[in-house]
């Protein structure tokens, strides 16, 4: 009787944080979605929608911002994936200081990253502030850094769960090149870890601000900023559309990994 | 249990050759360049004076009144927020985990934690600034909810016996959190807003270690006649107490590494380290680039003293969970 009694009153205090949490999540969102709509007086219309989607800035940002975040991919996964196989294949021991390397930027604030960045490279023997071109060169060098711990942390669960040493060797006994059994064995297999860490990738570039901020180049987050100091309904229709891109790219995510997984059972039913 | 780390790292050091680090090369190279050259920059930075002397004058900038504030501000929002966010989002994970919700609560709750952990940034800012900002959607709802005393004609008369202004008691809005001092834009509303990404991180590091909570560990207690209080004093929280205190850790040092939500929502009107350091990066905010290294070496500093401390809870707080 005890027992019912004390199980009953628990499950109550389980809802009532629970819907406290649900409000917390949501109601921020809802409120933003709300206020997006209201910028015409008394009826709710997508006004504040138009006004940013027919600001050629916002197009440059989001242009900038997308450019940036696909080659921060590109060069990422180039970086990650033959350094996490080689570590798999013929340095296992270093396994620990390159997880504490991956970390750094975690305990590194992004803050400190780009002071850091900003006075090395703005001053010889390694000045890349002096184009656009070698900026974004360091941009996406800043990017890759603070996006590294997801993409290191995703790229080596998936080399975890196949078993690289087998497959490296059968794919050598039948006479492939290193190359061939990186690009041909390895990487197909690793699709969907890479996918993962690009799609992580994707929605922190896209919602980075110190970087651009500070070497002033046109990407979304300053743009977010300047819009915030002088307008007021329109930041709110940009976090929701800045939400939805988030949204997207994670649940394009969700979306592989469950069908990955549904194939996965079905070759173990069959 | 070190030792059989070290005899297998041993073993490692036999069957992979030295010569086989070649391999990483590029990734230490990349590394060097683009973060340990720029670490070192601050770190030397912090440590040299004008003409490139070794020099501790430097560290006086935390005397200066400006810095010192900053500082002070910064490592008392981070506790803050620690302390609310993981108390919030420990009964909200004890709730999803041990406490009975319902199943679809804790989908959305669990999935929703892990999106929102990562939420930060100028967005949120805005999101706070649509729903509770002083024209917000939430703030004019509460503003709404007013009443006039003089509509309730016998608590009015009873309040003005009593020796009460009843005139000044008109259109009172309770609700009003405004007319309570508080303001989005301050300290309050720094941590209202920070909680946002502050308690679901702690739901999804302390989730592993409530699960970890075994039920033959609550039926023994009991069973032993121990009440449910004697059981959460005697052998949950000594068991979770090392997590409880690692998750908040990492909380701390997730809110004091913050910059662009601060800057977004008080456009650096609240002075903290991080805002500080982007000042001194604009304009040498300080007169000495130097002090600013320092600056930025104290902040890294307490980081790693966070995360290094973190580290070591958790790593005791695993042993519960591996058996």
């Amino acid at each position: 009787m005890d027992e019912i009694m004390s199980k009953k009153r628990t499950s109550f205090f389980a809802i009532f944080w629970g819907i406290l949490a649900l409000l917390y999540f949501f109601l921020p969102i809802y409120g933003t979605l709300d206020f997006s709509l209201r910028m015409e007086r008394g009826i709710l219309s997508f006004k504040a929608y138009k006004i940013i989607f027919a600001d050629p800035r916002f197009w440059e940002g989001f242009r900038y911002s997308v450019t940036m975040a696909v080659i921060t991919i590109i060069v990422s996964a180039a970086i990650f994936v033959p350094t996490i196989y080689w570590m798999y294949l013929k340095v296992p021991q270093a396994r620990p200081i390159m997880e504490i390397i991956t970390i750094l930027p975690f305990v590194i604030p992004g803050i400190i990253l780009v002071f850091g960045l900003i006075r090395t490279f703005s001053r010889p023997p390694f000045q890349l502030t002096t184009s656009t071109f070698k900026t974004d060169i360091l941009m996406i060098a800043g990017y890759v850094i603070i996006s590294m711990p997801y993409m290191f942390r995703a790229v080596d669960v998936g080399m975890r769960s196949i078993d690289v040493r087998t497959l490296t060797e059968a794919a050598q006994s039948l006479g492939s090149n290193w190359f061939h059994v990186l690009a041909d064995v390895i990487i197909p297999n690793l699709r969907l870890a890479i996918l993962g860490g690009s799609l992580i990738c994707f929605a922190t570039v896209m919602g980075e601000l110190i970087l651009a901020d500070f070497l002033v180049r046109p990407a979304l987050g300053p743009y977010m900023v300047r819009l915030g100091l002088t307008k007021a309904y329109e930041p709110a229709a940009l976090a929701i559309i800045s939400y939805s891109l988030t949204w997207f790219s994670l649940g394009l995510l969700q979306f592989f990994s469950s069908r990955s997984e549904r194939q996965k059972q079905q070759v173990i039913t069959t | 249990m070190s030792q059989m780390f070290a005899t297998r790292q041993r073993k490692l050091w036999r069957e992979y050759p030295l010569w086989n680090w070649v391999g990483l090369f590029p990734f230490f190279i990349f590394i060097v360049f683009f973060l340990v050259l720029p670490s070192l920059r601050l770190f030397t930075g912090a440590f040299t004076d004008q003409e490139g002397g070794l020099t501790f004058d430097n560290l006086k900038v935390f005397q200066n009144p400006n810095v010192l504030k900053a500082y002070i501000m910064s490592l008392q929002v981070s506790a803050i927020t620690a302390f609310v966010g993981g108390f919030f989002g420990f009964l909200v994970a004890y709730s999803i985990t041990q406490g009975g919700a319902p199943r679809w609560m804790r989908n959305v709750i669990s999935t929703f934690s892990g999106l929102a952990a990562n939420f930060g940034g100028v967005p949120l800012a805005f999101s706070f600034i649509a729903t509770i900002g002083q024209t917000g959607i939430i703030t004019a709802m509460l503003k709404k909810a007013c009443f006039n005393l003089e509509n309730y004609g016998a608590l009015a008369q009873f309040l003005a016996s009593g020796g009460v202004n009843v005139s000044d008691i008109t259109n009172v809005c309770p609700l009003n959190p405004y007319t309570y001092g508080f303001s989005l834009y301050s300290l309050s509303g720094l941590v209202l807003a920070y909680t946002y990404f502050q308690f679901p991180l702690m739901i999804l590091t302390i989730t592993p270690a409530l699960e970890g909570l075994k039920k033959e560990w609550y039926e023994a207690s009991t069973n032993l006649g121990a009440t449910p209080a004697k059981y959460w004093r005697d052998v949950a929280l000594p068991v979770l107490m090392p997590s409880i205190l690692g998750a908040s850790l990492l909380l701390f040092g997730n809110a004091f590494g913050a910059y662009a939500t601060a800057r977004a929502l008080t456009g650096g009107s609240i002075p903290l380290v991080s805002i500080y350091i982007g000042q001194q990066i604009r304009g040498d905010v300080l007169g000495n680039p130097n002090e600013g290294y320092a600056l930025a070496f104290g902040m890294v500093a307490i980081m790693t003293l966070t995360i290094v401390a973190y580290s070591l809870l958790q790593r005791r707080a695993t042993r519960w969970m591996k058996s």
